[in-house]
């Protein structure tokens, strides 16, 4: 049982010493921004690493959503949890919806659809300026579960550290049941598990549904989180961004999806002081690490290891 | 009826513009089967290029001849790019053109600015009167030089050595590898062309609406959409896509409403994915493998 889980206690250590070592309310704020940006890349990576489809358009998924909490709690004063139940029931019942049509298509072609539909999420809610306050953003309320209020950085990294926590193990689960099997075997040949008499359209749109599901909690955590959200979180540039996380950590692993999102969340606050520099040098890291990492940095920690063992 | 007109006359113009951003696709996902997401930072590099050499005093025909082979350049590197990359899976691919489409508005950044600039016209600030519709010459510039651009095109992937090459590398690369044609030289110059076609677009569209370091992310989404509306498997089917994108575009702008015009490539887009994947000619031809 340690064994088995013996990452979540790792995890659990570093979250813990890494909540001591940080210093001051700014670093706590980009660790609640790097832990959500992981949730959201697990789920992703899910899609992209098991079932092996592609999404260029999981920003407009995880906005709409987000817009949805937004408004309900802040403009309807609904309570932040049921705000939160209707978005995700909502966006699941609209993911299963599209990924009937979507999900037929495949590589380039899966990939310009999911950014078809996340930009015109994006346009759509610029369009709506009366519901979400068009291209300017809106504020959203205090995050509360049963009057208890989640309003300091502090509060918020344990939250979302326990969801971190509760995600991996519930897609740890998942993946080593007979489901998961499934999903690695669409994603190596889906030809071969259709002719064990798998449903394959329908395992896709399963991994798709719980992707967007995860993306709209962490997403909507981000807005309740922040107190305010904007367009920018639906752009073509917050889709890219999710993938790159994915695709940089690792495709196809749990671990390489978080260290992905950790990185590239705390990257640009190191970068500030170059700042005229900090997209040319994103851009020159992603394609550098494509080229020659192309399985991500987790494939750094495999080549330690098995060095490790051999000597 | 006139604004009707007027409205065709403009979306034919943009329609253009989109066109030669959909065969710049074309160009190179027929002969290496990638999807390169840079395309739109190709023409935003043109245009910008343009913008500043002539600010530095250059004369218009070398500073538009410059911004042309800077961006060649460009298409070049990329093609470096992944001729050096280890794995090019579809995944790998998507994410190394968008981290150079990435580094190459960074770079845009830090060499130019992050103002709106314009071109001035090349051929001055005329208009004809077309049954009561205005057709500046600028844009009948545009529409004349991309129409010289297509026709180019067409005579060297039909009719020249090295276009034939081309073409029979994107048809079959083992047999055109087999007839002696360098492959890798075939694909470098297929960068090439596609990002000059790109850079041209880029100078035509400067001088009607304003550019900047980040006008490429939606021309090369929606040349994207032409290209598939077209066929992407047809490298003139761009032309169509586009000319029915510009316009369809321009009629929701003037009689719908101005803030959905940019939805009309993706909504486009998607009924194309959805219904007919191989664009609006695939029922005429057989599908190719």
């Amino acid at each position: 049982m340690i064994k088995r889980n013996i990452d979540i206690i790792i995890l659990i250590f570093i979250l813990i010493v890494a909540a001591f070592a940080m210093k001051n309310d700014f670093y706590y704020e980009i660790a609640v921004l790097s832990i959500l940006n992981a949730i959201i890349c697990i789920g992703l990576n899910l899609l992209i690493g098991y079932a092996g489809q592609i999404s260029l358009g999981h920003g407009g998924f995880m906005a709409l959503g987000a817009y949805i909490s937004a408004i309900l709690s802040s403009n309807y004063s609904l309570s932040p949890m049921l705000s939160l139940f209707i978005a995700v029931l909502f966006m699941g019942i609209f993911a299963y919806l599209i990924s009937k049509p979507i999900l037929k298509l495949e590589g380039h072609y899966l990939a310009m659809a999911t950014l078809g539909v996340g930009i015109i999420i994006y346009i759509i809610i610029n369009a709506q300026g009366d519901l979400t306050g068009g291209p300017d953003g809106m504020g959203v309320d205090v995050f509360k579960v049963f009057g208890y209020e989640f309003d300091t950085n502090v509060k918020w990294y344990i939250l979302s550290s326990i969801m971190l926590i509760l995600v991996i193990m519930a897609l740890k689960n998942l993946i080593k049941s007979p489901y998961g099997r499934v999903l690695r075997g669409i994603h190596d040949s889906s030809v071969a598990v259709e002719s064990v008499g798998a449903d394959v359209a329908k395992y896709k749109s399963y991994v798709f549904v719980i992707s967007v599901i995860i993306a709209v909690v962490a997403g909507s955590m981000y807005a309740f989180f922040s107190g305010f959200i904007s367009p920018a979180e639906a752009s073509f540039n917050r889709s890219v961004e999710l993938v790159v996380m994915v695709v940089f950590g690792g495709i196809g692993r749990i671990y390489g999806a978080v260290m992905g999102a950790v990185i590239l969340t705390v990257l640009p606050q190191l970068l500030t002081s170059f700042e005229d520099y900090q997209t040319l040098i994103y851009g020159i890291i992603i394609i550098l690490v494509m080229m020659f990492m192309p399985k991500g940095i987790v494939s750094l920690f495999d080549k330690l290891r098995k060095n490790g063992a051999g000597s | 009826m006139n604004e009707l007109f007027q409205l065709i006359l403009s979306g034919i113009t943009v329609g253009f513009i989109y066109a030669l951003v959909g065969m710049g696709f074309t160009v190179i996902y027929n002969s290496s089967g990638i999807i390169n997401f840079s395309q739109g930072e190709f023409v935003m590099a043109g245009g910008m290029s343009a913008v500043f050499l002539l600010k530095a005093g250059m004369p218009f025909w070398l500073a538009f001849s410059l911004s042309i082979l800077i961006t060649a350049i460009l298409g070049i590197v990329l093609w470096k790019l992944i001729d050096l990359s280890k794995e090019r899976s579809v995944i790998s691919m998507i994410i190394l053109t968008l981290g150079y489409s990435i580094a190459l508005r960074g770079l845009a950044e830090v060499i130019f600015d992050k103002e709106l600039h314009t071109l001035p016209s090349f051929v001055g600030d005329g208009a004809f009167e077309i049954y009561g519709a205005t057709l500046t010459y600028q844009a009948l510039l545009v529409i004349f030089i991309s129409i010289i651009i297509v026709l180019f095109l067409y005579i060297f992937f039909k009719k020249t050595k090295t276009g034939k090459a081309m073409m029979a590398t994107s048809d079959n690369i083992d047999s055109a590898k087999l007839m002696g044609i360098d492959i890798k030289k075939i694909l470098m110059l297929n960068f090439a062309i596609s990002a000059i076609i790109a850079s041209i677009g880029g100078l035509l569209l400067a001088p009607i609406t304003s550019t900047n370091y980040e006008i490429g992310i939606m021309l090369g989404l929606k040349g994207f959409s032409a290209a598939v509306i077209g066929g992407l498997s047809q490298p003139f089917g761009a032309v169509v896509g586009g000319l029915i994108l510009g316009i369809s575009e321009s009629l929701v702008a003037g009689y719908i409403s101005s803030e959905y015009k940019d939805a009309v490539a993706f909504v486009a887009l998607l009924g194309i994915l959805f219904f007919m994947p191989g664009g609006i000619f695939s029922n005429l031809k057989a599908k190719r493998i």
